[in-house]
């Protein structure tokens, strides 16, 4: 489904602030895949999935996601391939506008917008069941500015808008770290249920272990732009947070010097 | 105060048709987030292509489209000079603005400015007819604020919205958000040309100094719309109409400080303070509400 092929990406090159994101990454996934991806500060998390989205260009190697080589596609033209969600709760939605205006947005993802009426009656009864399915009580506040949401509702709104037009891949970009323990929760809980009903396949950067854990099909570890630990199926489900930081320090050669991973534990 | 009253319906007249421009103002500063200083030089561009246009003969209707579509080309530079040139909006505004001094005299022939008789010409608006004027002012702005309330209900009157609002979250959903600056910014001059043209059929002449400085009172007509009606105008449609109410009232207290005594001279200058007052109060009121926070109070 997503197929990165020795991907590298170097910021500020030849100035003092240097910084090699990705040095040569390479993975694939296939289809249904769930994957954690966890990894210190600076591997390359989430440059990795901001190459994917195109919000950047990469230096050289190619991206394919379904097949098709998205490498050289603008970030607007491969948002018909993904849904995302980011770190910031408030960088998904459009806060001057309605909920029901940001998921008629979002139910257009990929599709090029006309002179045709922007929301019909039947959308806002779709939306209204969708809704509702977030248990958040948004379903009876369709034209409420999404401004004057909580955090950890825009969020939710966020993950349902990149998961109303099923995408080929969704991206999860540390989409919880921002919130509080129980909203977190909250939000977790429903991409769980989105990508398992929908039979996603997904991607989600996060700094918690346990959450890395409990979640998803497959892990992987970043260092230093690279991934260095691939773990799915059976030997995931047994995996522990001693196991994973075990593994980092063999592999890397270094402590996982990071004080949210270990504080996460 | 006799004379102050005779000259309202005046004011009334040119605020009108200031207020069609100060929408066009609008859909840059308010639902682009973008302060588009093109505004400056579609205004005279309009101006003097429908004076052009009209005294070689062409029909006053077919005139004004042309003016329209001047200002949308205006404004097709100054979205070009932003999306593609990489160049930071305000600056493309003003670098389009500078040309488009050069492109207005070219226009006009070489001359600063062109007479358009309203006797030998059949106009829409004019001094003579201040009633007139009112009336055609008043349905090229139902018409416009029709135009726009369908267009921004679609799809890609949404996806404008959403580009100026949050970019990150337009791309994300498959929004091209270069080309809807550049539309929202085309669209803009369009209607800024408009307005020019109107204006210069209502003062009888163009000239290329006509619209110096419109961006501030297009600026001034939004904000004080937006200060005084901003609580009861909820709707786009009634959003639109109190940037014209403004352009309204600021015409009326500058016809008030002239028969005040205000030096004519000195009418920019007023505009300038009026702007910057205006713009300035939300953030001095924030600036107030932080110092009412009271620290909490010991518990005895």
């Amino acid at each position: 489904m997503l197929e990165i092929k020795n991907v590298y990406k170097t910021f500020n090159a030849g100035t003092i602030n240097e910084k090699r994101a990705l040095n040569g990454l390479n993975l694939k996934l296939n289809e249904e895949d769930f994957v954690t991806v966890i990894g210190g500060n600076g591997a390359g998390k989430s440059t990795m999935l901001n190459m994917i989205a195109g919000v950047y260009p990469v230096d050289s190697g190619s991206i394919f996601v379904d097949g098709v080589d998205v490498t050289r596609l603008s970030e607007h033209k491969r948002a018909k391939y993904l849904g995302r969600v980011f770190q910031d709760p408030m960088m998904g939605t459009a806060a001057d506008m309605w909920i029901e205006e940001n998921l008629a947005l979002a139910s257009r993802r990929g599709q090029s917008r006309t002179l045709r009426w922007a929301l019909n009656n039947q959308e806002r009864k779709e939306f209204k069941v969708q809704l509702a399915e977030l248990g958040l009580g948004l379903e009876d506040r369709l034209s409420t500015k999404v401004g004057l949401l909580s955090g950890g509702q825009r969020q939710a709104l966020t993950l349902l808008m990149a998961t109303l037009k099923r995408p080929k891949l969704l991206l999860l970009d540390e989409h919880t770290a921002a919130l509080d323990p129980k909203t977190a929760e909250t939000v977790l809980g429903l991409s769980d249920k989105f990508i398992e009903e929908e039979h996603l396949t997904a991607m989600m950067v996060t700094h918690n272990m346990r959450d890395a854990i409990a979640h998803g099909n497959r892990l992987i570890m970043m260092n230093d732009g690279k991934v260095i630990l691939d773990i799915s199926g059976e030997e995931k489900k047994k995996l522990t947070v001693e196991d994973l930081l075990q593994a980092f320090n063999k592999i890397s050669g270094s402590e996982f010097a990071n004080d949210r991973v270990l504080l996460s534990k | 105060m006799i004379t102050f009253l005779s000259s309202m319906p005046g004011a009334v007249a040119q605020g009108i048709i200031w207020g069609i421009m100060a929408m066009g103002v609008y859909l840059t500063y308010k639902i682009l987030d973008v302060a588009d200083l093109t505004v400056d030089g579609t205004f005279g561009t309009g101006g003097a292509v429908l004076v052009v246009c009209v005294t070689s003969g062409m029909n006053i209707a077919l005139a004004m489209v042309c003016a329209f579509l001047a200002g949308c080309l205006a404004g097709f530079v100054t979205g070009i000079l932003h999306t593609q040139f990489g160049i930071p909006a305000i600056l493309a505004g003003i670098l389009t603005q500078l040309a488009l001094y050069s492109v207005n005299l070219r226009v006009m022939g070489g001359s600063a400015n062109m007479p358009l008789t309203v006797t030998k010409y059949t106009l829409l608006v004019s001094l003579r007819d201040i009633k007139m004027t009112i009336l055609i002012g008043a349905i090229f702005v139902f018409i416009i604020i029709g135009i726009l309330y369908w267009f921004f209900g679609t799809e890609l009157g949404h996806s404008l919205r959403a580009t100026g609002c949050n970019e990150s979250m337009a791309r994300a959903n498959g929004i091209n958000t270069n080309m809807n600056k550049v539309i929202g910014i085309v669209i803009s001059n369009g209607i800024v040309g408009l307005s020019g043209a109107l204006l210069a059929q209502y003062q009888g002449f163009s000239d290329v100094n006509m619209g110096r400085g419109a961006i501030v009172i297009g600026l001034a007509a939004v904000i004080i719309g937006q200060v005084a009606f901003g609580k009861i105008f909820k709707n786009f449609a009634m959003r639109l109409l109190s940037a014209v109410l403004g352009g309204v009232i600021y015409y009326i207290v500058i016809t008030l400080v002239l028969r005040m005594g205000l030096n004519a001279n000195d009418l920019k200058m007023f505009s300038a303070l009026v702007v910057a007052v205006f713009l300035a109060l939300p953030y001095w009121k924030r600036k107030r509400d932080e110092k009412k926070i009271k620290p909490v109070k010991e518990e005895a």
